[in-house]
């Protein structure tokens, strides 16, 4: 037992947990103010919610050793999870501290998801959605790629903090999600401008700040791993916000703070799987290539297809996940991390084959148990609000209350 | 001339400018207001505790017009705003005296369109 290590996985911990109300803050600048709360409750529920699931059954079915499609009913209700560490997770740190480090990539990645769906979604359909999501996505993909004898993990599959777990498992659901319950009402006439934003930067900043914890705290120890993570972490953030910038002065004649914001969070996205296995220079050319790819997916492939992807879900998280996985099987190097594996340009293009077919596997998967869950839902209670609720906003119609008053 | 005030549910702000621009009535001003109404509105609940104050929000519109707009202006609100329901709003017609613009100094009905 270090306590240093139990220190940094508790602080982190506690970062990545403010991740979710940053992510709220985020997307909540982005709608309308009619919705604003109905996201910030969204994602607070959601840590409520899945904070229980987690406890209960979640990390058993994650985490507990298992060959099968889910870890071991053995720490069901952390039954058998005490203060001493579990040397095949983190040998150094009690085996609660890992467990409630991963409770917050539990919480944060159906969290994601609000970005497609915002502003139409009931709110009763909302949660029994996410809960199932989270039993039947979130917890068989997290122990085929993190628990000892998931196969995508016995496979060496790299995912250093949760690209393909959190971030192209939730973006492929988003998309999902955007396709089958149908663009917002009145979108063509009456394009929704972001109501507040000031609040998508304080979300970016935040984001960014918990961020750290997601990254460096995944080397579960404070030690020169977690060091190289939040470095890269950093460095790829900021490749990626200059990057969007420069495209947008580029394209469109003036930078704006949405897309330096955008790129950030699509920086951050990206480096997430590599940040335990890369350098410096990989870190900046991952970072800056992000914003290209989420930034054609945004302004040319969705309004192409005409999803409503409302907040880009999909665009900044599967887009940036992808690349951030691929470019792992790229760039990673036994130079900065020995357990861990070369890359294609580190003279092991199986690596980049393995990556490839991790994030195949993650997308087909997520894609039909998202779609079957959906359809479930909404045929037993109906997923999506009627017309004239949407027209009020989901704050007044699914909460009783408004964020902004008109006078005192 | 004259000037049309309409009061208005907020949720029909889309639905009438629709059907505004399709009458090619393009010129509108609006503004947030509150207001007493006659229907319940939606309740707003905060700590358990039921918002009672009877003042409800409505989106107020001006519209200045030439008479021969009048009846069409009138029409479009109405398509757009009615559901029969209480709570509709009104619309107020008056006189217009003048109308001046500014960057031209033109004035009357040439002012308005």
């Amino acid at each position: 037992m270090n306590s240093g290590d139990t220190a940094w996985v508790l602080i982190s911990s506690a970062l990545v947990l403010l991740t979710t109300p940053a992510l709220a803050f985020f997307y909540g600048g982005m709608v309308r103010r009619k919705n604003v709360l109905s996201v910030l409750m969204q994602c607070f529920i959601i840590i409520c919610v899945l904070s229980i699931q987690w406890v209960l059954i979640g990390y058993s079915l994650s985490f507990a050793p298992s060959k099968g499609f889910w870890g071991g009913l053995q720490w069901l209700g952390l039954n058998g999870v005490g203060l001493e560490p579990y040397a095949d997770y983190a040998g150094t740190i009690p085996h609660q501290a890992f467990m409630i480090f991963q409770a917050m990539f539990a919480i944060i990645t159906p969290a994601l998801i609000i970005g497609a769906f915002a502003e139409r979604m009931k709110f009763s359909a909302f949660l029994i959605f996410t809960l199932l999501w989270a039993t039947f996505v979130y917890d068989p993909l997290c122990h085929w790629v993190w628990g000892i004898g998931g196969w995508l993990r016995n496979m060496g599959a790299l995912d250093f903090a949760g690209g393909t777990v959190v971030h192209i498992n939730a973006g492929i659901a988003a998309l999902v999600t955007a396709i089958v319950l149908g663009r917002r009402s009145n979108l063509d006439k009456n394009v929704p401008t972001p109501h507040n934003m000031p609040f998508v930067v304080l979300g970016t900043a935040l984001l960014w700040f918990g961020w750290f914890g997601f990254n460096a705290g995944s080397a579960l120890a404070a030690n020169g791993l977690a060091v190289n993570a939040f470095v890269v972490t950093h460095t790829a953030a900021a490749a990626a916000g200059l990057s969007w910038a420069l495209i947008e002065w580029i394209r469109n004649g003036k930078p704006t703070i949405f897309g330096v914001c955008s790129g950030a969070v699509a920086g951050l996205v990206a480096i997430t799987p590599a940040a335990g296995f890369v350098g410096v220079v990989p870190a900046i050319i991952i970072g800056l290539l992000v914003s290209v790819f989420c930034f054609v997916a945004v302004t040319v492939i969705k309004p192409l297809f005409g999803y409503d992807d409302s907040l880009d879900a999909f665009g900044v998280h599967c887009v940036g996940g992808i690349w951030g996985a691929l470019a792992t099987g790229l760039f990673a190097s036994k130079l900065v991390n020995p357990a861990g594996a070369n890359g294609l340009f580190f003279g092991n293009p199986k690596q980049f084959l393995i990556q490839l077919a991790t994030v195949g596997v993650t997308v087909v998967y997520t894609a039909v148990i998202t779609f079957i869950i959906y359809k479930l839902v909404d045929r037993f209670i109906g997923m999506r609000v009627d017309e004239k609720t949407e027209a009020i906003g989901l704050d007044l119609t699914q909460h009783h209350e408004r964020a902004y008053t008109v006078l005192e | 001339m004259k000037l049309i005030i309409a009061i208005i549910q907020p949720y029909k702000l889309e639905e009438v400018k629709n059907e505004l621009y399709k009458s090619e009535v393009n010129l509108i001003t609006v503004s947030e207001v509150l207001g007493h109404g006659r229907q319940k509105g939606v309740t707003e609940v905060y700590r358990g505790a039921k918002e009672t104050g009877n003042l409800l929000r409505k989106i107020r519109l001006e519209i200045a017009v030439n008479d021969n707009y009048l009846e069409p202006t009138i029409q479009a609100i109405i398509r757009g705003a009615k559901t029969q329901e209480t709570g509709d709003g009104k619309i107020f017609v008056l006189d217009l005296k003048e109308c001046v613009r500014i960057r031209t100094e033109e004035r009357g009905s040439v002012a308005i369109g």
